[in-house]
């Protein structure tokens, strides 16, 4: 061994793409084939994009760096599934670009935190999070709720998120803008337009309790409001989606 | 003038050309206050950069002296303990933020989640990078026994890097990040890290190239790795599609469960060879230096070498267990963490034993003290890191502190003791002084950090299992005994804890720097002797 390796270290180059070929090796392994084997992602009846308004809330939820504190992915043990629900899916993160599993939870897992508290509760609780939660640890948020939501990027948003894979319909990505505000409509007069677009899992109505402006705590709370809320489990077969 | 010189300065001038134009491109077009700035800020550098490049190629080419080159190497230790004091600052301030939660402030900028990348990212490669490129400068051109292939190149690597974590760091306040932990920084970023990170490649194999030594020492195999290997996985974790130019915003190209395993094979050798291979061949420089005493075995070199070279890619999934991972990945992922403790601890006993014949030195000298210390707990963390890899055990580490106190095992105890242990040997050699200002500051400083590191560790180990026992308590009936709230308050006293032994740290480092300063501050010697310098090259 010594003396073939004595060879080795004299050659840089030849060194170097050595280390190239043995390190690429375990991705080549490992992450290469869940691209190409079929059940990596599990066929399930619910999964869609998110609408621009989810989508810009999701944005907040990367920018404020929320991932450090909780994750969104519910283990498949059993105190995992009892605390917080079903166990994740892949194919719920399967819009995820990036995903925001996380690794750390300092608060609560929010993978299906969606429709367990109402909108009031999220905006109070996001604004100043001791008032409710006696011991939390959690920043407030409530300059979310002074932020207008910056609509003008989510055309271009819905079109880099179609170039890496999200099917995102012309029709979806032209309409970006009005569909954003009209998601968060306190008439719901468009809900029929948005559910035939997105389907019937979108929730429309006033999510900050300012009904006259679209702020950011907007999109966050209707982010967080659709978490885990897209897959039907009583139609979901374990057993067949063994992996 | 050569024409190879030209060349390269024409090279780099391209390059920088196109850095500045990015910078343009951002300032000109975005519409975000902080990416605007940011613009500014890579305009300014490589427009600095390119007036620089400029008047060295009209000058005539200089006249190298038959001399080590040590400038960049001198400005990377700076930038390793700039950027060290500022990561260490805001961890302790993190740290006082979740004992104490009204420290977030509640503004924008000052809350956890956006303070938190700023920690992670300046002691990873502010700090840790930087400590790696200024040794590595170090390290080749000795163990070559040649003066680094390039004049310009060396800069061109430590001001694109630094610009890099500059960019990061100012971003993740004014909420331009990725989100992916321990990559956040966001696309322009990313995209400079490249440049310098190729112009580092570059001269790193370049200046082996012109080595008077046949054989390439062990430490360069480890720096290589580190730059090879970081190489790969920069560009393919950070691939993404920027919304557009007007913003600094981008999707990654990956999504769910694809992007979470490709994190994580990214993070996991982030720390397996930015902080560990990289860090080794520090090790396999200074230690044995720092000793006189030749490596204990040639043949643990080699296994442990690529056995961690190749092991280490595969263990990512680890960092996954029970999640939507398919369940294949996961065994894989911790059969593989388990077998790479051989390797690894192949590397201490080889370290640990090198140091045989000269004990009396940790006693002495608190420079080899922290060499070896560095060494146990880089021991202790690998065992630690392949036993959490097991599965049921992961359930008590995975979501909660024990995975903090095992990072920082890592970071404090191994990657920053042996920093600064070899900053206390390199320092003194490349200012040319007798030594450093004061043995007994660095004294004080091992014995800070040693305590400051052992408080960390230990708070976080009994948080992390405590909570994560809370969550798993159920009572007779089977109800969940404490509710999420109820874990988070146990977790008090742990926090102050950790809060002090992080500010027990930092204090110890704040004296580490002064010591520096006043090193580089102090009387020189004369010029080094010919033993010390580059051997003369043949003509061309």
């Amino acid at each position: 061994m010594s003396t073939r390796h004595q060879k080795l270290e004299r050659s840089g180059i030849g060194f170097a793409v050595s280390i190239l070929f043995v390190a690429s090796l375990g991705g080549l392994f490992e992450i290469a084939p869940l691209f190409t084997i079929e059940n990596t992602i599990e066929k399930v009846e619910g999964i869609r994009p998110y609408t621009p308004l989810e989508l810009a809330g999701r944005d907040i939820y990367v920018r404020e760096g929320c991932y450090a504190c909780h994750s969104q992915m519910i283990r498949t043990l059993r105190s995992d599934v009892e605390r917080y629900g079903h166990f994740s899916l892949a194919a719920e993160s399967m819009y995820d670009h990036p995903h925001q599993w996380g690794s750390k939870r300092t608060g609560p897992d929010l993978a299906r935190v969606g429709t367990k508290y109402s909108d009031a509760w999220h905006v109070a609780h996001l604004a100043n999070p001791r008032d409710f939660v006696k011991g939390s640890v959690m920043p407030g948020y409530a300059f979310l709720l002074d932020q207008r939501l910056d609509t003008n990027h989510l055309k271009g948003a819905l079109t880099a998120m179609r170039r890496v894979g999200v099917p995102y319909t012309d029709a979806q990505i032209a309409n970006a803008e009005t569909d954003a505000n009209r998601q968060a409509d306190i008439m719901a007069d468009h809900k029929q337009d948005l559910t035939e677009s997105y389907g019937d899992s979108v929730q429309v109505r006033d999510f900050d309790g300012q009904p006259t402006q679209l702020t950011e705590m907007d999109a966050l709370v209707a982010y967080l409001q659709m978490l885990g809320t897209l897959v039907d489990f009583d139609a979901f077969d374990v057993e067949e989606n063994d992996r | 003038m050569s024409v190879s010189y030209k060349v390269e300065i024409c090279i780099i001038f391209i390059i920088t050309l196109l850095v500045f134009v990015l910078g343009v491109a951002i300032l000109g077009y975005g519409r975000q206050t902080g990416y605007v700035l940011h613009g500014y800020m890579i305009a300014l550098t490589a427009g600095w950069g390119l007036v620089h490049l400029i008047n060295r190629a009209n000058e005539p080419e200089p006249k190298l002296p038959l001399e080590y080159n040590d400038a960049a190497c001198k400005w990377g230790v700076l930038a390793c303990f700039g950027w060290g004091l500022i990561g260490f600052t805001l961890g302790d301030i993190l740290a006082w933020q979740l004992a104490i939660p009204s420290l977030n402030g509640d503004m924008f900028w000052s809350n956890f989640g956006r303070i938190r990348p700023i920690h992670t990212t300046a002691v990873i490669f502010g700090f840790a990078g930087n400590a790696l490129i200024a040794t590595s400068f170090y390290v080749v051109q000795r163990t070559s026994r040649t003066r680094l292939a390039s004049e310009v190149l060396p800069w061109f690597v430590l001001v694109g890097y630094n610009l890099f974590v500059f960019l990061a760091v100012t971003g993740y306040p004014m909420g331009i990040t990725q989100s992916k932990e321990y990559a956040e920084a966001e696309w322009y970023a990313d995209l400079i890290l490249v440049f310098a990170w190729v112009g580092y490649l570059m001269l790193y194999m370049r200046t082996l190239a012109r080595r008077a030594e046949p054989h390439i020492y062990v430490a360069n195999w480890y720096y290589m790795g580190f730059i090879v290997v970081i190489a790969m996985l920069h560009v393919v974790n950070n691939l993404s599609m920027p919304i557009d130019i007007s913003y600094a915003k981008s999707y990654s190209l990956f999504a769910g469960v694809q992007d979470a395993m490709t994190q994580w094979w990214y993070g996991h050798n982030a720390v397996g060879f930015l902080l560990t291979a990289g860090f080794l061949g520090m090790m396999y420089y200074f230690l044995p230096k720092a000793v006189n005493r030749p490596i204990f075995s040639y043949r643990l070199s080699i296994i442990g070498f690529w056995g961690i070279t190749f092991l280490y890619l595969w263990v990512g999934s680890h960092h996954l267990h029970y999640t939507a991972l398919p369940d294949w990945v996961q065994y894989l992922g911790m059969s593989m963490s388990i077998i790479l403790l051989v390797p690894s601890w192949g590397t201490v006993f080889n370290g640990i034993l090198t140091i045989n014949g000269a004990w009396d030195k940790v006693r002495t000298d608190p420079a080899v003290r922290f060499m070896m210390v560095a060494m146990l707990f880089y021991g202790l963390t690998t065992f630690e890191g392949s036993f959490l890899a097991i599965r049921p055990v992961n359930t008590l580490s995975h979501y909660t502190d024990w995975t903090v106190g095992h990072v920082h095992a890592g970071a404090l105890g191994w990657v920053a003791f042996m920093t600064f242990g070899a900053m206390y040997k390199m320092v003194p050699w490349i200012w040319r002084r007798e030594g450093t200002y004061s043995l007994r500051l660095e004294a004080w400083h091992f014995w800070l950090a040693l305590s400051g590191t052992l408080i960390y560790v230990g708070a976080m180990w009994n948080s992390g299992i405590t909570q994560a026992l809370m969550w798993q308590t159920y009572d007779a009936n089977g109800n969940f005994v404490y509710a999420f709230i109820d874990t988070v308050e146990a977790m008090r006293p742990y926090y102050f804890a950790r809060a002090i032994g992080g500010l027990l740290y930092l204090i110890g480092a704040c004296l580490g720097a002064y010591n520096i300063y006043m090193t580089v501050r102090g009387p020189g010697m004369a010029p080094a002797p010919a033993a010390q310098r580059p051997v003369l090259q043949p003509a061309e």
